[in-house]
């Protein structure tokens, strides 16, 4: 095998993998301490595709567009926890999935009323257009490397924030014991909203970061939140060390699969059939590892411990 | 208050029967998911056919029903069931996707309606499937590749990558230009298609980068168009693995290419049967109103559109508006006997059109918009490899 493009897909791999924990990461915070099933977690998502896009016509710069779109999210989260989660928290999760189901139409088709359904392609500048030798013969898209650069900042500072903050401790209190944490004294109410903006802020960089490599358009979160689920369901629900390793972990198997698959099929069956079955196998493999894992951690990899 | 009601009743009445159409046509394209930008355009030149029509055909109104697929197949049956069976609709027309037409093509026949399909042209409908009551206003999906195929010859590129969607219409474009290029095919990539499609082709790349080949042919429509073109220029391909398209570089994506300032694809080549510059004077009236309305050019999946509802028209007044009358309508289609944007074609015994197909450059026109121009004539009165294949006469 060739080692070089085995690196080049490596390191695809991983910006998928920081893509979908950006993504998930919320997720899997919502869901563990909240109790509370999103599934308008990828219209977030899209929201915050479409907004940098906008921003980024407007004051013809792609970071400055960044920077102005990350308090609107995390407004737009704020405001959506208050206004559609907060009245279904006591309900059960079937309520939560047909309210949240009902945000994604509105949001979709609200998005569909402003932005058209064309879809926006985002200028970058020219500095992060081109490619970066990283050895004589490797070389990728400099702005895939920004992604993963920013992916993984993000990524260590939501564990710092988790593991070695204060607020980060009730944050782990409350997905172990909401009861025991609302009984010592502490605003419950405002933790969830800080909880929810935070989550929707971090899914609003993931949409930032993808819309100038596949644009911003419409339904484009709701792909990406079935593949967030698998990883919060494999990472263990709550943990956010479980959806780092988890997110990695199918980035690297969903681009290993479909770069290498039909080579490793050709050595045993016919260059037809490999062809034939390989594209559906490799989008496949993310829930066969799923079901491999779930046989033996029915809890995910890493489950908060008490819950 | 029973004086109102009467008045509203009366007045529904008036409304309706003002506005009662003669002949009803069914319209399936995609009006959700990014893939809506295609079909707001077939919508936007279905309107301007009835406008330049009046409405009408001959004496009959023509009034034309939407109905959304949701670029799914399961979807795009019940919608056509739904014109069937509750807008009692007398013919039915549109589909872009070919994995939808194939499923909602059964549904139409199955009711004795006429199915004119504006876009898709899978290779089951061209052969085995083949219908009477089936007609193609665009191409058999193998043909514009095969055309592109030609080129490659023409212009000597010995090896090729190819990608495409998994699906339907990805499979007849990778058949079709393995039917006409003579080199040699070093790697061919499937990708995920439908609601979900996978946009980002990261993987994909690199392997067709390190492949080695003289050039990356591929397939993406609509909305994944853009993605790929952007990712292709990012991943800094373009000096070292050209790239050649079909179906994918057209009236959607360019504008949009265009505001994001991707340079690099002016000058690039793609085939088809139809192009904005071609001479006739149907298509110059239909590219000069388009644009004037819509502010931009007309896509072909437009194109297409704007000759659908010509030919039906052209079928309705052959029947004065007798649309039980089958074997009229049949024949009047047949004979494509209306002023086609795409000049005069004929049609073989599947149904399908026998016709030119178009090598095309990628331009910037006197305004300053991107646009493209026909170069050359690949193919000439060219039949689908499949006719054979139907048992139709």
């Amino acid at each position: 095998m060739d080692y070089t493009l085995l690196l080049i897909q490596v390191l695809n791999g991983l910006q998928l993998g920081v893509l979908l924990f950006l993504v998930a990461s919320g997720l899997t915070l919502i869901f563990g301490i909240l109790d509370f099933v999103n599934l308008a977690h990828g219209s977030i998502y899209m929201l915050g595709a479409f907004i940098c896009a906008s921003l980024t016509y407007a004051l013809d710069s792609y970071l400055f567009a960044v920077i102005l779109s990350l308090p609107i999210i995390a407004i737009i989260g704020y405001v959506f926890e208050i206004f559609l989660a907060r009245p279904l928290y006591a309900r059960d999760h079937l309520d939560h999935v047909l309210g949240t189901f009902g945000a994604i139409l509105v949001i979709d088709t609200i998005a569909h009323l402003i932005w058209g359904p064309a879809g926006i392609a985002i200028p970058i500048p020219n500095y992060l257009d081109g490619q970066i030798m990283i050895s004589e013969n490797i070389e990728i898209p400099t702005f895939r490397l920004l992604i993963i650069v920013v992916g993984l900042i993000a990524a260590f500072g939501l564990l710092w924030l988790v593991n070695f903050t204060k607020l980060g401790m009730l944050i782990r209190a409350g997905a172990s014991n909401r009861t025991m944490v609302a009984a010592l004294g502490i605003d419950i109410r405002t933790l969830f909203a800080i909880v929810f903006a935070i989550g929707a802020t971090l899914a609003g960089i993931a949409g930032m970061l993808i819309a100038p490599i596949t644009e911003a358009s419409l339904g484009m979160g709701n792909n990406i939140i079935i593949t967030a689920f698998v990883v919060i369901i494999v990472g263990g629900i709550g943990s956010v060390k479980g959806a780092f390793v988890a997110a990695l972990l199918i980035g690297l198997i969903d681009t290993l699969g479909r770069s290498f698959l039909d080579d490793l099929f050709k050595v045993f069956m016919s260059t037809a059939a490999a062809e034939n079955s390989a594209p559906a196998i490799s989008s496949m493999s993310i829930y066969l590892m799923m079901a491999l894992i779930l046989s033996f951690k029915p809890k995910g990899l890493f489950p908060p411990r008490l819950r | 208050m029973k004086k109102v009601l009467a008045t509203i009743i009366f007045c529904n009445f008036l409304i309706s029967s003002v506005f009662a159409a003669d002949i009803k046509v069914g319209f399936v394209t995609t009006l959700t998911t990014p893939a809506a930008v295609i079909g707001e355009d077939m919508k936007n030149a279905v309107n301007l056919a009835l406008e330049h029509l009046n409405g009408k055909a001959g004496t009959h109104n023509i009034e034309v029903v939407f109905g959304d697929d949701g670029f799914a197949p399961d979807t795009g049956k019940q919608v056509t069931d739904r014109l069937l069976k509750q807008d009692k609709v007398d013919i039915i027309s549109g589909y872009i996707w070919s994995h939808v037409l194939l499923a909602s093509r059964k549904s139409v026949l199955d009711a004795g309606k006429i199915l004119i399909s504006s876009n898709a042209g899978p290779s089951q409908i061209a052969s085995k499937l083949c219908h009477e009551n089936f007609f193609s206003a665009s191409w058999q999906n193998d043909q514009t590749p095969m055309a592109m195929g030609e080129v490659f010859n023409k212009d000597g590129i010995q090896s090729l990558y190819i990608m495409a969607p998994n699906y339907a219409a990805g499979k007849d474009m990778v058949a079709g230009i393995e039917r006409t290029f003579k080199g040699q095919v070093v790697g061919k990539d499937l990708t995920k298609w439908g609601a979900d499609a996978q946009l980002d082709f990261s993987a994909e790349l690199a392997k067709a980068k390190v492949s080695g080949a003289d050039g990356l042919f591929v397939f993406y429509p609509g909305a994944a168009s853009g993605a790929f073109t952007k990712q292709y220029h990012q991943a800094g391909l373009k000096d070292m693995l050209p790239l050649y398209s079909v179906f994918t570089i057209d009236g959607i994506s360019l504008p949009k290419l265009q505001a994001a300032n991707f340079s690099g694809i002016v000058g690039s080549k793609v085939t088809q049967q139809w192009d904005p510059s071609l001479d006739n004077q149907a298509n110059k009236r239909f590219v000069k109103d388009f644009k004037e309305r819509f502010g931009k050019y007309p896509s072909f999946y437009a194109a297409q559109s704007y000759d659908t509802i010509n030919m039906i028209a052209s079928a309705v007044i052959a029947v004065d508006g007798d649309m039980s009358n089958l074997v009229g309508l049949r024949s009047a289609l047949k004979s494509a006997d209306y002023n086609s944007v795409r000049g005069k074609y004929s049609y073989g015994n599947n149904n399908f059109p026998i016709q030119n197909f178009y090598l095309r450059e990628v331009v910037e026109d006197s305004d300053g918009n991107w646009t493209t121009e026909v170069i050359d004539t690949v193919l000439t009165n060219h039949q689908d490899p499949y006719a054979a294949e139907c048992k139709l006469k």
